[in-house]
């Protein structure tokens, strides 16, 4: 009970909706603070957002550039960007049919080299983004996005193709980054590769680029045009990248070498002593809608298939059987997991639904579920009753079939000891297992045999999150979606799981207006994949995880954006 | 007069029956033995293999057992080398380990060994094989190590595993992978050797009197050769066993879940203020592992030497 007042007191849980710039804004002066320090323990090598390869280089990208708007802890949009306000239906900015958004910018903002921001450069940026021939990591904000124009000089629009229920895709939040358009005339469609502006972009944000090593360390001065005159409240930045997890931890928690430490992706039997022993720096997280998950294969990853392994068609050997999935589901101890590898609450927290942000949307049905709780002997029962015999070697068999799982994930110390519980627990009720690792780097492509994408085995295990709107989540496991070789493996059905009844509700979320009535559908969805044991959901991870020196105030993540995304509130 | 002489030629093959021969492995022997060091090494290794094969039958602790009361204990009666964060013994999984950690060390270089030294001494006594096998050792040398493991373990991995099973599929895949990964620096040691060995008189007289190639290389220039490949092979053992961890470290190795030593190690890395037995343990029986070969190595480069035991 001490340890967990203890962690109370240390985790930092800024109240939602709180306002974060009210208190700070009060005392803050433009350049009073000195040098604000920033950790990253992988450096960023370019600062342009839409070429940006990581988050590492969306943060160090969002001091300089900015969206329309940020989202923000509900996963709504928050005035802190150009626009001058949030356009909605209410107010008129939405059409009724959810096609086209009509944006207010901000008058007289200026770029950091003086010049005015207009509705041209919101527009080009679109030019730039939504172009193939430019490459950008952010195309996926650009799908059904029918055009963006400029009404005036201060009112930019968004048309969709189709109406759109997740109208705030383009221009908000970490990918809505708007570039500017002399800056970047020269470097659209194919002349975006090597761009010598990706080195240096101009923007509207709190600060300006002084020095960039990239794989190294980037260094900013305050933007004297920023828009706010009170702002920012530090005369320089020191973005460093480079080191690895624990030693960013130690920056911040022991030795208190660094204002800011991000992603503290750290034992929690490590991390915790340390924060709190800490005097320097305090925990700092913040919910939102990632999901460690398992997935279970539906199709048959035998490679006696030969061309056939894996593709869509082709039937699970056992996993076909629901009552060896739900037996699985049983045997799965996700609180071991969330109270020893996760501590707790500290990093995660143990859940059996699929989408646990935004709140409205997280099920309240689940928790009743047999195959929510952890119970070896239900899962023995399931078994006896479907049938699956155990043999003298105590692994189930019906037939010729034994039910052996290939268990694979990412290198990592908390996944590995994750799949060493859910070994010991599933080969308790008759399953036979074995464990693989797979580097981060091949296991998330659609080109390795051993990724996540081709799924070549029994069941794997991964962090997945989505939107603020959970449509394009649960396309994911729409039927059109099933990954194979016919789209190389880049759909994102990777269980290659096929549902009338989920496509029913994934077809009605993108139609449906009614907010009250998506919630429901998200909820159904979210109840369909997890009663039918398309996948067992384990704990709902903390989205950000940084070490915030106890001196620094103004920092409050959200869950749907950048970690950066109120950096000009920050102050000491 | 007649007498003596009988009685000294009766004496002989009297003292010569009584006697054996001298082999060169009896008095390698001999000499070994004399070496305190290299005894307690071999005395060492031979406790630490027996108990790796050994001991999971007399300690009977499993190495699998996750119970959360007991995470992080440090030695205690109950568990004799503490517990890992899931509460599992250490003691128990670094016997199992040892044995998977051993069979690698000591099998990976000998296949370094082999390898190198056929090679190296094809290179060293055939003037026409020297320059090819030469190229063909800096081939090797300059072949990007990780690329070339992730083709092998992308060709090979399926077919292994189906063939042997996941564990000794990977045994011999890493096995293989090390010994062929470091049979070069022991080729270019025994190619020196060979070319400055074959030009000693001890070689001409043997060619002189008409002795074959095949004999030559057995007889007369490879035992000479023996001392800095043993020496050679202890530092491998050493190396073969941290890399194993390494490919462990970059999930190439062993399934997760196989406790080896290099994977002990690698687990407790971060909890080392927190639960220092958890890396010392381990760390200890791979240092003692190494330090025990090498001195079993020196014993042998002394005893071989016949200049020393002269």
């Amino acid at each position: 009970m001490t340890a967990v007042l203890a962690l109370a007191a240390c985790t930092q849980q800024t109240p939602a909706g709180a306002s974060p710039s009210a208190a700070a804004s009060a005392a803050a002066k433009r350049g009073a603070g000195g040098d604000l320090k920033i950790l990253y323990w992988q450096a960023p090598t370019i600062l342009n957002r839409h070429q940006a390869t990581g988050t590492k280089d969306a943060d160090a990208s969002r001091l300089i550039t900015e969206p329309l708007a940020s989202f923000g802890k509900d996963g709504l949009p928050v005035a802190n960007g150009l626009a001058a306000e949030i356009p909605t239906a209410a107010n008129g900015g939405v059409s009724a049919d959810f096609t086209t958004v009509t944006w207010k910018l901000r008058t007289g903002v200026k770029w950091s080299d003086g010049t005015p921001f207009t509705a041209d450069d919101v527009v080009a940026t679109f030019t730039y983004q939504c172009d193939e021939k430019s490459a950008a990591s952010t195309i996926d904000r650009c799908e059904g996005v029918k055009s963006v124009t400029a009404k005036d000089a201060n009112t930019a629009v968004v048309t969709y193709k189709e109406p759109q229920p997740f109208y705030y895709q383009w221009g908000v939040g970490d990918a809505g980054t708007i570039l500017q358009k002399a800056q970047y005339a020269n470097c659209l469609g194919a002349k975006a590769k090597d761009c010598a502006a990706d080195q240096k972009p101009i923007g509207t944000g709190p600060y300006k680029v002084r020095e960039f090593k990239a794989g190294d360390v980037v260094t900013y001065d305050l933007n004297e045009n920023f828009r706010d005159p009170n702002k920012p409240f530090f005369k320089s930045v020191t973005f460093k990248g480079g080191g690895d997890a624990t030693s960013a931890a130690r920056a911040a928690f022991q030795t208190g070498d660094v204002d800011y430490a991000w992603n503290l992706q750290v034992e929690a039997t490590v991390l915790k002593p340390m924060a709190q022993q800490s005097s320097t720096a305090t925990l700092t997280t913040v919910y939102g809608s990632s999901v460690e998950r398992i997935l279970i294969n539906f199709s048959n990853p035998d490679p006696a298939l030969g061309d056939n392994r894996g593709e869509p068609g082709t039937k699970h050997p056992f996993f076909s059987d629901k009552a060896v999935r739900r037996a699985l589901a049983m045997a799965t101890d996700r609180n071991s997991v969330a109270e020893q590898l996760y501590g707790g609450g500290l990093s995660g927290k143990a859940s059996c639904n699929i989408l646990t942000a935004p709140e409205p949307m997280n099920s309240k049905n689940t928790d009743g579920l047999d195959i929510c709780k952890f119970d070896l002997n239900a899962a023995n029962a399931e078994l006896d009753k479907a049938g699956w015999v155990k043999g003298s070697d105590g692994v189930r068999a019906k037939g010729p079939v034994k039910l052996k799982i290939l268990y694979q994930t990412t290198v990592n110390p908390v996944r590995q000891k994750t799949q060493d519980i859910m070994k010991a627990n599933w080969e308790k009720v008759g399953f036979q297992v074995e464990l693989k690792s797979v580097p981060a780097g091949t296991f998330f492509t659609n080109t390795s045999p051993d990724g996540a994408n081709h799924f070549w085995s029994d069941v794997e295990m991964f962090t997945n999150s989505g939107d603020p709107d959970p449509t394009s989540y649960f396309v994911g496991w729409t039927t059109k979606q099933m990954t194979g070789k016919a789209n190389n493996w880049q759909f994102g059905n990777y269980h290659r799981y096929s549902n009338p009844d989920l496509d029913a509700v994934v077809d009605s979320l993108r139609k449906e207006t009614d907010q009250k009535k998506r919630n429901d559908l998200a909820i159904k969805a979210n109840d369909i994949l997890v009663s039918d044991v398309v996948v067992i959901p384990l704990i709902n991870r903390t989205f950000a995880t940084s070490g915030v020196s106890k001196s620094l105030k103004g920092v409050d993540p959200t869950p749907w954006d950048s970690e950066m995304w109120n950096i000009a509130d920050w102050t000491k | 007069m007649a007498t003596t002489t009988n009685v000294r030629v009766g004496v002989l093959p009297v003292s010569n029956a009584v006697r054996p021969p001298r082999s060169l492995w009896g008095d390698a022997w001999y000499q070994f033995r004399r070496h305190k060091l290299a005894m307690a090494g071999l005395g060492v290794l031979l406790l630490l293999v027996l108990g790796t094969l050994v001991g999971p039958f007399v300690y009977r602790t499993p190495i699998n057992v996750i119970d959360f009361k007991v995470a992080i204990e440090g030695p205690s009666p109950d568990h004799l080398f503490g517990t890992d964060d899931l509460g599992r013994d250490l003691l128990a999984r670094a016997l199992w380990g040892g044995r998977v950690s051993i069979a690698v060390g000591l099998t990976a270089v000998l296949i370094a060994i082999t390898l190198g030294t056929t090679i190296g001494s094809l290179a060293g006594y055939f003037n026409k094989l020297d320059n090819p096998l030469m190229r063909f050792t800096d081939l090797f040398l300059s072949l990007p190590i990780l690329p070339l493991l992730l083709v092998i373990i992308y060709l090979f991995r399926d077919t292994l595993r189906a063939a042997f099973g996941p564990e000794l599929g990977v045994f011999i895949m890493i096995v293989t992978v090390i010994g062929v990964l470091q049979w070069m620096p022991v080729a270019r040691l025994v190619r020196a050797q060979f070319l400055s060995l074959k030009q000693k008189e001890f070689v001409e007289a043997a060619r002189a009197i008409g002795a074959a190639d095949r004999r030559i290389i057995f007889r007369h220039i490879l035992p000479n050769v023996l001392s800095p490949v043993l020496v050679a092979a202890t530092i491998g053992v050493g190396g073969a066993i941290l890399t194993e961890s390494t490919l462990s470290f970059l999930g190439l190795g062993f399934p997760p879940d196989v406790p080896t030593w290099g994977r002990l190690l690698y687990d407790a890395q971060n909890y080392i203020d927190v639960a220092p037995h958890w890396a010392i343990f381990p760390g200890l029986l791979i240092f003692l592992t190494v330090l025990s070969i090498n001195y079993i190595g020196d014993g042998l480069r002394d005893a071989l030497d016949p200049r020393k035991s002269a």
